[in-house]
Order: C-alpha cells, then structure tokens, then sequence
C-alpha cells in the first residue's frame, strides 16, 4: 500500500526534516509512527498525503509516485485517502453533518447517497444522535471522533491519523483508538502518528529521530 | 453533467448563503453598486431624451431656399425645375407659402401671433439635399442659389441639428468613459468583497484542499457571490432609476410643456434593462476572478 524509498525531506534553509528514510506498508495493516516532537512524524504523513513533495526519493501509495502525480490530479488522488488532523481541522460556523458531508460534497457524491452515508458515517463513532450540533457544542473526544466521522465518511482504503489521541483523556483517547483500530478490521490502512504507542498494543512501529529511524 | 450541476447548484446556494447571512453589509454594498451603475444608466436615459427632443431630424445636411415674399409661384417654379436638373441636387422639395402658413398655425405657440398678422408672412421655399454633402461643397451650392433671381435667403439649416448630434456624441464619449470608471469601480468594490470573504473562509478553504477540492470547487462560490453581487447591484441601479424616472417624469413633462417642447423620460427598455443586469453581472464576475487570483494562492 505505501513505500517509502530513501525519502529525504529537506526544508529551507536547510532543515532536514526526514533522511533517507525507507519503510513498507501492505494493505489493510497498521503503523504507528513514534518519534519526539520534531522528529519528522507530521512530515511523514504530510508526503502520505500530497501535501508535501519529498526532497529526494520516492513515495508509493497504492503503486503511485507521489512525486510523478500532477497537480492536478493532486485532489483526485487526496479523495482516496481519509485525514485526522492534530488540530482536527473542523469547520466551527457548520453543523456535525455539515462537517461530515464536506468530502462527500467534494467529490459531487448525490444528495440522497450523501446523506445516507453521513448518518452512518455518524453512528459509527457514536455521534449520530449530535448530528445538528456545532462542533464549539461537543466534548474533545466528540470533536475527534467527528474529525474520524469526517475521515472516513468517502470509505477510504488508507486512513492517515496525526496524534488524533492529543490532548484526551485516558478514557477519551482509549474509544477514539477502538473506533480507529475497528476501521483497521474491516481493510483501511492505518497509518498513525503518535506518542501513545501504548494505546495500540501489538501495533507495528517505526520510531524516528531527527527525521532517522532511531536503532 | 448531473453531478457537474449539482456543484453548481450547491456552489450558487453557498454563495446565497454568504451574501445574506449578513444582509445590512451586503445591502450596503449593492446600494454602493447600484448607485455606481446607476449614474451611467441614468445618463445614457438622459441622452436619449435630448435625443428624441431633436424630433426625427436627421444630422443629414440640407439647405432651405427662401423666395423673395413677392415673387410669384411661375418664379418659384422656374428656381424648382433649375434646382431638378442642377448635378449637385440629389433632391429638392417645395414647400408652398400657404402650406408653412398652415403648419405654423397648427403650433400652438405661434397660432395667435399668426392670426393677429394681416397677411401670410412667409415665402415660397425649398429644401434642398446634396449629393455632395461636405461642408465646402454645400457652401459652394449655398453661394450659387443666393446669386439667383428672387432668392431672398439661403440658409444652412441642419447647421444646428449637426451641432447637436455632435453634443450628443461628446455626451455619449463622456458617458462611456464614465461608465468604464464607475464600471473599474464596481469591479473595486467587488474585489474587496470577495477578498474579506477569502480571508474569513481561510480554514474552509484550507480544510477543502485537504480532503481533495480542485482549484475550480473552492473558487466556484466566490464567482457565484461575485456575480450575485453584481447582478443584485445591477437590480438595485434599475430601482434607482426608474424610481428617479418616475418621480421626475411630472416636473419635467411641466417644464416641457411650458417650453413646449418634446422632452420626457422614458424607462429603461427591456433590453436596456437586461444589459445593465448582463453588464453588472459580468462585472461582479470580474471582480471576484481578479479577486481571486490575487488572494487565494495555490493549494
């Protein structure tokens, strides 16, 4: 599913953000990546994503160059794969729904089917009874199972999470790992930064340091 | 097709949304658009009405030919067959003393000065048109009648009508450029518009590059506001002048007549109206593009 080739991410004026950096996961596992702050977790899941270009190397997400894909095809390609923020990235003047239904607005999907996939979308992450409710009305944890809502409301087969336990309590944090490991059983791809490596027993992991894979 | 609509449609509802969901900002900016496009309009409805108060004279120029007031009509008819067969006639056009008599009493501003007159005061004359119609060959035609026998006056009459078609085309210069001023100013204010609304939808638009917008889905309901604000602007100038046509039609039909002259108002035509709302839309439009590709960036 994803390949990293000794990727390099180099910011200016020289900061080396990843180095030389190679990893393989297949379909439907899980990862986790550790690392102190600024070791290049963000970075890592930041070329996942699109958003960044690496410096040198290659990165292959389903068997696509990321750094062959044109920019136009940039959106297309961001519409397969499904984001947790660390700062969650909800819109705060939309409703739940509102939040939830923004990708599937994105890729034009029929009122009707979007609606539909939405309320699941919600009750998969037990927020289906708060789907008027803005996101300034609900909890931490709400917000970040709503951010998770949001994430995989388009089915995607690769789901990117950045810290999404941040900031949660133990209990919080523990039931937005539960919905996040249920969407790992049923074939996403899981790719998760974070330092709660202890919520995930069993998972895989890839520490880094300084951008390096710490020995 | 279907889904490229319903983007469409649901960018268009946005657009809505954000331009009434705060209606005393948005209604001061269409008032501020309207009035910009309401000076142009109003005073392209103003040159039509000193247009139609030249009547349905043409800037064609013509040259009258006034007999002496005791030559008699076999005279007249003798300067009517000379002017037939002049080469630099195209045509000529009598007009008997008894027939100027009779238009002249059927104006009602002349009819009692007239009656008090014991005789008809006026002459036997011609309306000439040229075939050369440069202002140095019609003087030379003007110069030779004169020299006639029992030509009392010659006399170069669309002198006046040619002064003001050409007022009316420096009114319709200055008009122009106006409108392309005021028109620069709609563009302005659109711009500043749609660039706060950029600034406010900052985290929407950066959320929307992330789960996967193109460049054309977030730019959409900006065009849409842009438009809307020109159309709504455009509305809002049609209002304003018909409201002026009407409340001004009264004082100035008054006026008019005190003069008795052919002087109104008229509303804008239908097309008339769907070119400012087409013009106003565009501009809008124009606003918000530039708008856009100053403030947005690339994703």
């Amino acid at each position: 599913m994803i390949r990293f080739d000794r990727v390099s991410k180099r910011y200016p004026p020289g900061v080396d953000a990843l180095s030389n950096l190679s990893f393989d996961l297949d379909e439907a596992q899980m990862l986790l990546i550790g690392g102190h702050s600024g070791a290049g977790k963000s970075t890592l899941l930041k070329l996942v994503a699109g958003v960044e270009t690496a410096t040198s190397g290659s990165v292959l997400v389903g068997g696509q160059n990321l750094g062959g894909l044109a920019r136009a095809a940039l959106p297309y390609y961001r519409r397969r794969i499904g984001m947790v923020f660390q700062d969650q990235k909800l819109l705060f003047d939309r409703s739940a729904f509102e939040n939830v239904l923004l990708p599937l607005s994105i890729s034009g999907f029929p009122v009707r089917e979007s609606t539909s996939r939405v309320r699941a979308a919600l009750d998969k992450v037990g927020l289906g009874k708060r789907e008027k409710a803005l996101p300034i009305m609900l909890s931490g944890g709400e917000q970040q199972r709503l951010a998770i809502a949001r994430a995989v409301v388009g089915r995607p087969d690769l789901l990117l999470a950045d810290e999404p336990t941040a900031h949660l309590d133990q209990d919080t944090a523990a039931d937005v790992v539960r919905i996040l490991l249920e969407f790992n059983r049923v074939g996403v791809t899981l790719l998760v930064a974070t330092y709660a490596h202890e919520l995930f027993p069993g998972a895989r992991r890839l520490q880094l340091d300084h951008g390096r894979l710490a020995a | 097709m279907k889904a490229w609509l319903v983007h469409h449609g649901r960018s268009a509802s946005l657009a809505w949304r954000r331009l009434t969901a705060t209606p005393v900002n948005s209604l001061l900016s269409l008032l501020a658009i309207g009035i910009a496009l309401a000076l142009p309009a109003g005073g392209q409805m103003l040159l039509s009405g000193i247009r139609d108060l030249a009547g349905n004279s043409t800037a064609t120029p013509r040259i009258s030919v006034f007999m002496n007031i005791a030559a008699e009509r076999a005279v007249a008819d003798n300067i009517r067959s000379r002017l037939e067969r002049h080469a630099g006639v195209r045509q000529a056009g009598f007009l008997p003393r008894e027939e100027t008599l009779a238009r002249m009493k059927s104006s009602p501003g002349l009819r009692d000065v007239i009656d008090a007159l014991a005789a008809n005061p006026f002459p036997d004359a011609f309306v000439v048109s040229a075939r050369d119609e440069s202002p140095e060959s019609m003087e030379r035609l003007a110069d030779e009648f004169r020299k006639w026998p029992q030509v009392e006056h010659v006399q170069l009459d669309s002198a006046w009508v040619r002064r003001l078609d050409a007022l009316l085309k420096l009114g319709r210069t200055a008009l122009m450029l106006f409108a392309g001023l005021l028109g620069g100013g709609l563009i302005a204010i659109t711009f500043g518009i749609i660039r706060m609304q950029v600034l406010t939808q900052r985290a929407e638009i950066e959320v929307s590059r992330l789960l996967g917008a193109t460049e054309a889905f977030i730019r959409r309901p900006f065009l849409y506001h842009g438009l809307l604000l020109g159309v709504g602007g455009g509305v809002m100038a049609w209002l304003l002048v018909i409201g002026t046509t009407l409340w001004l039609r009264a004082p100035l039909a008054e006026l008019a007549g005190l003069y008795d002259l052919n002087l109104a108002l008229h509303p804008l035509s239908a097309s008339d109206s769907a070119l400012l709302l087409a013009c106003a839309g565009c501009l809008g439009w124009l606003g918000a593009l530039f708008s856009l590709r100053q403030n947005l960036g690339q994703g």
